[in-house]
């Protein structure tokens, strides 16, 4: 008797809960309360945006006036545009030779900090401040340091009898390219050889010990150990760093805006000039999606890179 | 995080081959490639910093005195900067908006990562994917439609708009660091906490995160680092001056053609990096890990 009184007031005392335990057990209600801040924020500010982009690019849309729907005449007047492809070339160029020399210099750094060596912490910070000190702030220094007149390096290259007259850094088209190029590179390769150092990291000395008795060469070594085990990391890595090369905007904006005749003009700086300065939304918008096939391209290597470093490791594709 | 632990033991492991590095080979091969990668990385600074301290006629006249060092160091360049221009304001700005940005985002990181790595509702693995993919969505491709968006909210011009647009590149980073922090930490004690009867919000606020803490400097200090870097939507959506941050200012407001300008220039430069870097300097092992835990995870 009282066993039973004590079990109906149990499901009695249930069943007036029931809704508020039912959703506080319940994942998927409880998944959504968690995820409402996150997903506010990135659909109100970044999947909209990005629809709104490509769809700007169908209009003819100006600043301060709704544009209506032209089809494809932003790209058919892109595509005979000069100037664009002149940015498109840019790009490619500052994109594949940056990234191929901040590969380069970052592996090698990174070998460099895997080696024993005294006060390597120390060291270790240094290296990162290119990428801790903001992008247009050491992109204001290296202005001043290629100043046409006061040049540092100018001063440093006469004196020492190599040259006779000042270089002419930012003043000529390939001069430009070149010397910013070397500012991205300067300014991405710390990122690179620190993510890559811990890849390194990781890497178990005895397979070196082992190989090395074998009488491999240090070559031998990086090639058939380092490389392989590291090549899942450098995948993701250079993916980043070929997103971010691609669509740089502040470097170049804060030494050239595109100057001079448009030679150092990418992508992202041109659609500022077209789409904010000039006030052509569509004709910017066009210049931006523009750039999305390449990103796909970016995404895709990058994402095949974390599944192939899984299935190395021996875990589970999640 | 393993890693730093780990670490000691490696270096023990791989003396049993140092010997067969020479002294001579080490200089060559090593300290000088070293040096030479660490001069030219830190060039850029010392020569912002000399600038900045360097009496005027010195920095034109490059022939009596040596360029490369500083005689009778002037804080000139510095004083104006603070008290006779924008300047403080900006980097108020600029602290203002990181702050806030970096707070919000945090927030929403922690629920959103705890979600996708504990609560794993249906769809979550779809969820992550998709906020992995936000990661890689450049700032340069959504400007132009952003600022149409702004506009229309009325935020034009407003430090507001900064500080809802900048959680759309921390949140997609955080996330994604924070997963790998909350993945570490035992499910066991989780289920106890559970079984007590303690809510989810219950468990994430007293077992997770106080766990999670290295995480959260992690994520933070990175934050606040992209946020004082960001360029390209502080440039579009403000347009008066004392809404500025420091990097806008800095192309915008001092670029007046004197030929002297390069001492307060180069002045706000340093300014506007030192905060960064002295925090940077207190929490080098947590931004190491931040770097290396998003790509790594």
């Amino acid at each position: 008797m009282s066993q039973m009184t004590a079990s109906g007031a149990g499901s009695a005392g249930r069943s007036e809960r029931t809704l508020w335990q039912r959703l506080s057990h319940d994942r998927n209600f409880l998944g959504l309360v968690f995820m409402i801040p996150a997903a506010a924020i990135l659909l109100m500010f970044l999947a909209y945006p990005l629809f709104k982009g490509v769809w700007l690019s169908f209009t003819d849309a100006k600043i301060g006036r709704d544009g209506v729907w032209i089809g494809l005449e932003n790209y058919e007047w892109l595509w005979d545009d000069k100037i664009f492809w002149l940015s498109v070339f840019n790009t490619l160029v500052y994109t594949i030779v940056a990234s191929i020399f901040k590969f380069a210099v970052g592996l090698y750094l990174a070998l460099l900090l895997n080696e024993k060596l005294p006060f390597k912490a120390l060291i270790r910070s240094i290296v990162l401040i290119p990428f801790v000190v903001p992008t247009v702030l050491s992109a204001i220094a290296f202005w001043w340091i290629y100043d046409s007149q006061f040049s540092i390096i100018s001063w440093s290259l006469k004196n020492m009898g190599l040259i006779n007259e000042n270089i002419n850094f930012l003043g000529d088209p390939n001069n430009a390219r070149a010397s910013l190029i070397f500012a991205n590179i300067w300014r991405g390769v710390p990122f690179i050889a620190i993510t890559l150092l811990a890849g390194l990291q990781t890497v178990s000395p005895s397979l070196y010990e082992a190989a090395t008795l074998d009488g491999a060469t240090r070559w031998q070594n990086f090639w058939y150990i380092t490389f392989p085990l590291l090549t899942p990391i450098i995948a993701v890595v250079m993916t980043f760093s070929v997103l971010f090369t691609f669509t740089d905007f502040q470097l170049i904006w804060a030494m050239t805006r595109g100057g001079p005749v448009n030679a150092t003009h990418l992508m992202a700086t041109l659609g500022y000039q077209r789409a904010i300065m000039a006030g052509n939304l569509g004709e910017g918008s066009a210049i931006a999606t523009a750039m999305v096939p390449f990103l796909l391209v970016a995404i895709m290597v990058s994402w095949f890179g974390l599944q192939r470093r899984k299935w190395q490791q021996g875990g589970r594709d999640d | 995080m393993t890693e730093a632990t780990a670490k000691p033991d490696m270096n023990d492991a791989s003396e049993g081959m140092s010997y067969l590095d020479g002294g001579m080979r080490k200089i060559v091969y090593v300290y000088l490639p070293l040096a030479l990668i660490m001069v030219v990385l830190i060039f850029p600074f010392y020569w912002m910093v000399l600038t900045s301290i360097k009496p005027e006629d010195q920095l034109i006249d490059m022939d009596k005195y040596n360029p490369f060092f500083v005689v009778g160091p002037t804080m000139k360049h510095i004083t104006k900067l603070l008290f006779e221009s924008n300047y403080p304001q900006w980097l108020w700005n600029t602290m203002y908006v990181s702050v806030i940005a970096t707070f919000l985002s945090l927030i929403a990181s922690v629920l959103a990562a705890y979600a996708l790595v504990r609560i794993r509702f249906r769809g979550a693995e779809m969820v992550g994917a998709a906020i992995f993919l936000a990661y890689l969505v450049p700032p340069s491709i959504l400007f132009i439609p952003l600022a149409t968006i702004i506009q229309w909210y009325g935020l034009f011009d407003s430090p507001i708009s900064l500080i809802l647009v900048y959680p759309t590149i921390l949140i997609p980073f955080s996330t994604w660091l924070l997963m790998g922090y909350f993945k570490t930490i035992p499910y066991e004690l989780e289920e106890c906490a559970l079984i007590d009867g303690a809510s989810r919000f219950q468990i994430l606020f007293k077992i997770i995160l106080p766990l999670a803490v290295p995480g959260l400097i992690s994520a933070s200090i990175f934050s606040l680092t992209l946020c004082w870097n960001e360029f390209i939507y502080a440039l579009t959506f403000l347009s008066s001056s004392e809404n500025k941050t420091v990097p806008v200012a800095i192309v915008s407001e001092f670029v007046d053609g004197d030929i002297y300008r390069w001492g307060s220039l180069m002045a706000g430069a340093l300014v506007g990096s030192l905060p960064l870097v002295i925090l940077y300097s207190f929490f080098v092992e947590h931004y190491v890990s931040a770097m290396t835990g998003a790509v790594k995870e």
